[in-house]
């Protein structure tokens, strides 16, 4: 039978990954309980964010495991989402911007 | 005799349906080791990827183009616990349960590998029961929201208009992915204790669940980034 089929990992190795899943989890929440503000802000819960998901990812979904061609197959066609987010930024801004030449936003919060 | 001529005339120029199938069916095969069931859960998630971001792309531009302030998530999903306020509090158990959850996922995978029955079903009934517990929290969640903060789709007392629709959307379409996750871990919860798997000779089955169920959660860590924390 193929290697794969039979992977098999003590199951340590699951326990440690849920444990540091835990404990990233917590500090992403006290990044919000603490009132980290600005750029700090933003890249905490960034940084904690990406590596919860790699942990995921690499290692409860057996990615790390499998070959190459696997792999990207399913890891890069996401990338393309970055193309999107850059495209809707610039479009963000320019909405942003007629948004506070042309209107006064008096009645945007509607009644009860 | 004639009928075969014409397939294998079919099959070498790639014309009309059956050159189209053979093409496709042909005995290649790029995902080596990994099984077409496997394959096919990592291209719909794949899919499912492209749908969520989608979403939250979509909640990024309304919250950078709004002239109204965003509501503050913090303030917003606080709850009151013995006189204290304690921000996102309800949120952080959410994650920790379907975290949790992921963890029970992933060792009942492993024992499916062990093809140790009692133990995989088990842990596999275990990880729905706590994705029950958070659909539950959830529903908690958007009643709170809708009867006592006043949250609507179209406007809400807090601040953009926008709130709502995007907080309903994103986390009721994450909700509804948990909800049938729960159905499906059960079914084959039910399949694995009932030794299906044993007679199939394969525990695959354990496995592919455990990747959609993995994926629920590795959606909920985006949410609660950018929806909740940002």
């Amino acid at each position: 039978m193929e290697k794969t089929a039979h992977q098999q990992h003590p199951i340590s190795t699951y326990l440690s990954i849920w444990l540091l899943l835990f404990v990233l989890s917590t500090f992403s929440y006290l990044v919000d309980f603490f009132h980290v503000e600005g750029t700090m802000r933003w890249f905490l819960i960034l940084l904690f964010m990406f590596l919860k998901a790699g942990l995921i990812i690499s290692v409860f979904m057996h990615m790390k495991w499998e070959r190459l061609a696997m792999r990207s197959a399913i890891l890069l066609p996401p990338l393309a989402l970055l193309v999107f987010v850059a495209l809707m930024v610039i479009e963000s801004n320019y909405v942003s911007g007629s948004r506070a030449t042309a209107f006064t936003p008096v009645s945007f919060v509607a009644h009860e | 005799m004639s009928d075969r001529l014409e397939l294998s005339d079919a099959v070498a120029s790639g014309e009309g349906w059956q050159g189209m199938v053979s093409d496709w069916s042909a005995d290649r095969e790029t995902f080596k080791d990994v099984s077409w069931g496997k394959a096919m859960m990592w291209v719909f998630l794949l899919s499912d990827t492209f749908i969520f971001g989608s979403f939250l792309i979509g909640y990024m531009s309304a919250r950078m183009s709004t002239v109204v302030p965003w509501p503050i998530p913090s303030e917003v999903f606080a709850l009151n616990i013995g006189g204290t306020d304690f921000p996102l509090i309800l949120i952080a158990i959410m994650t920790f349960i379907l975290i949790s959850s992921s963890g029970t996922m992933a060792m009942a995978v492993n024992y499916g590998y062990q093809r140790n029955r009692k133990r995989t079903a088990v842990l596999m009934f275990l990880t729905a029961a706590l994705g029950l517990s958070f659909v539950g929290l959830q529903a908690f969640e958007w009643t709170k929201l809708i009867v006592e903060e006043g949250v609507r789709p179209w406007s809400n007392p807090m601040g953009a208009p926008q709130f709502g629709s995007i907080f309903f959307m994103i986390t009721g379409f994450h909700g509804l992915h948990v909800s049938i996750g729960v159905i499906y871990l059960t079914v084959v919860a039910a399949k694995v204790w009932r030794g299906d798997f044993d007679r199939r000779g394969s525990y695959e089955g354990v496995e592919i669940a455990g990747l959609y169920w993995h994926f629920v959660d590795l959606v909920w860590v985006f949410i609660f980034a950018f929806f909740y924390l940002w």
